[in-house]
């Protein structure tokens, strides 16, 4: 990795930025990118999933359902993303699972991501007053129809924000991936890295679009709710 | 391969130094980026508030990987050449910079403006309106996010075994790699993260409680 220093000139080590070999690989950087892009959309909608599921068993499950939810939580927030890719990648392997690099990147990504949102799904869930729930079953409405009627539609309220920031923290976590050789962007920057011995301007380059993807992930979940609740909730 | 011993764990626990070693680092180097940043954010002029945004809009809206990697390699470009280690240090407490500012910026904002009103009514200067007044008064604020804030670079400091610095996570790597027992060794790695996370998110989430219920008062 440290074959860059071609673009050091011996003598009085300046060092002349180059950016023509990252033109020239701009179809892997779009490649990595959407990549990046499907690996994200995926995780965020399957955590999003898994989470509402989870947070109504973490708030209105029987006793041992409350507990397994939380623990699975507290361990996944608990230990380091890297940690659980490995696990999964390498682990699951040896118990006769066989899965390919971007396989197990989703399956981390997704438990990574659905501990976080099942917190934060949760917290909405608790936040809706309960007058609400007992209004609904005073009105003879069953406890599925309450939470789809009555609390989960007034917890997306106070969801939406705090949603929005875990999804984007997701993404920037996706490069974690990479570890694995899974195929995204900061995969893809290795390889282009590895090529034109040009590690600086490529990893500047990747840097450029992930910030760029963050904007653009902000703005949506921005629109979003906006056409939930006709503006910007404020935090 | 071989068989996962005692010694193994001692190995992973001896690594585990580094882990704590490099989150004490990049704490102390994180908190004095984040008060400068924090500072600048709230600054009445125009220019420090500027770039204290645009510092924490890029720190937070990019990959900590990536920005380990730039510190590591363009350390290298400017002529010096960085260890793993200091790179990982460096590179942490830039990131942790980031998001201490932002925290702290809550935490001095979260203060009374009747406060800083009243000081100045008194004739203090910046400098004891800040240390006497605003800081004293932010920090019961910022303690239960700064804590909870802790557990995050811990497990950051994770990214450090991808440029090659052995510290737990790395180990746990090399050990799987001589023995083969995947789940065995990162589920040991991940239970030693896990001992030192969870007593910080305990505190923080009481520490969190406490100040709320102060704040309902």
């Amino acid at each position: 990795m440290r074959g860059h220093a071609r673009g050091r000139s011996a003598d009085n080590m300046t060092y002349v930025f180059h950016f023509g070999d990252m033109w020239n690989a701009r179809d892997e950087f779009l490649t990595g990118t959407l990549l990046t892009l499907q690996l994200s959309a995926l995780s965020m909608v399957l955590s999003l999933i898994i989470a509402i599921v989870g947070a109504v068993a973490r708030t209105s499950g029987p006793k041992p359902v409350q507990f397994a939810v939380m623990a699975y939580v507290e361990l996944i927030r608990n230990t380091p993303f890297l940690v659980q890719i490995f696990m999964i990648f390498f682990g699951l392997p040896t118990v006769g699972v066989r899965l390919d690099a971007n396989t197990g990147a989703l399956i981390a990504m997704v438990m990574n991501g659905s501990a976080y949102t099942i917190e934060i799904v949760r917290a909405g869930i608790v936040s809706v007053d309960r007058g609400q729930t007992e209004a609904a079953t005073a009105l003879g409405l069953h406890r599925w129809q309450t939470y789809r009627l009555i609390v989960l539609p007034q917890a997306l309220r106070v969801v939406l924000p705090p949603l929005g920031s875990q999804f984007i923290l997701l993404m920037l976590n996706s490069s974690v991936c990479s570890a694995i050789s899974a195929d995204e962007l900061t995969s893809a920057v290795l390889d282009i890295q590895g090529r034109t011995f040009r590690a600086f301007e490529a990893f500047i380059v990747a840097a450029g679009i992930y910030f760029i993807l963050s904007l653009l992930f902000s703005a949506a979940f921005a629109a979003i709710e906006r056409a939930a609740f006709g503006r910007k909730v404020t935090r | 391969m071989r068989v996962f011993s005692l010694s193994d764990l001692a190995f992973l626990l001896l690594a585990t130094r580094w882990t704590i070693m490099l989150s004490l680092v990049a704490f102390v180097g994180g908190g004095i980026v984040g008060m400068a940043i924090a500072l600048m954010r709230v600054s009445v002029r125009r220019v420090p508030r500027w770039l204290a945004v645009g510092y924490i809009r890029v720190f937070q809206g990019t990959p900590l990987l990536l920005q380990l990697f730039l510190v590591f390699f363009g350390a290298d470009l400017a002529g010096f050449s960085l260890s793993a280690w200091f790179s990982a240090a460096l590179g942490l407490s830039l990131n942790a910079g980031a998001f201490l500012g932002e925290i702290w910026r809550g935490s001095i904002q979260a203060v009374a403006p009747g406060q800083i009103e009243a000081a100045r009514a008194l004739g203090l200067r910046y400098r004891a309106l800040m240390l006497r007044v605003v800081l004293p008064q932010a920090l019961r604020v910022a303690i239960p996010p700064t804590v909870g804030f802790s557990v995050n670079l811990i497990k950051s400091t994770s990214l450090a075994a991808i440029i090659g610095f052995v510290e737990l996570t790395r180990a746990g790597q090399l050990l799987n790699n001589a023995t083969f027992r995947p789940f065995l060794i990162f589920g040991t790695v991940a239970a030693i993260y896990f001992v030192l996370c969870w007593p910080l998110t305990l505190a923080a989430t009481r520490l969190e409680k406490r100040l709320a219920a102060a704040y309902r008062r």
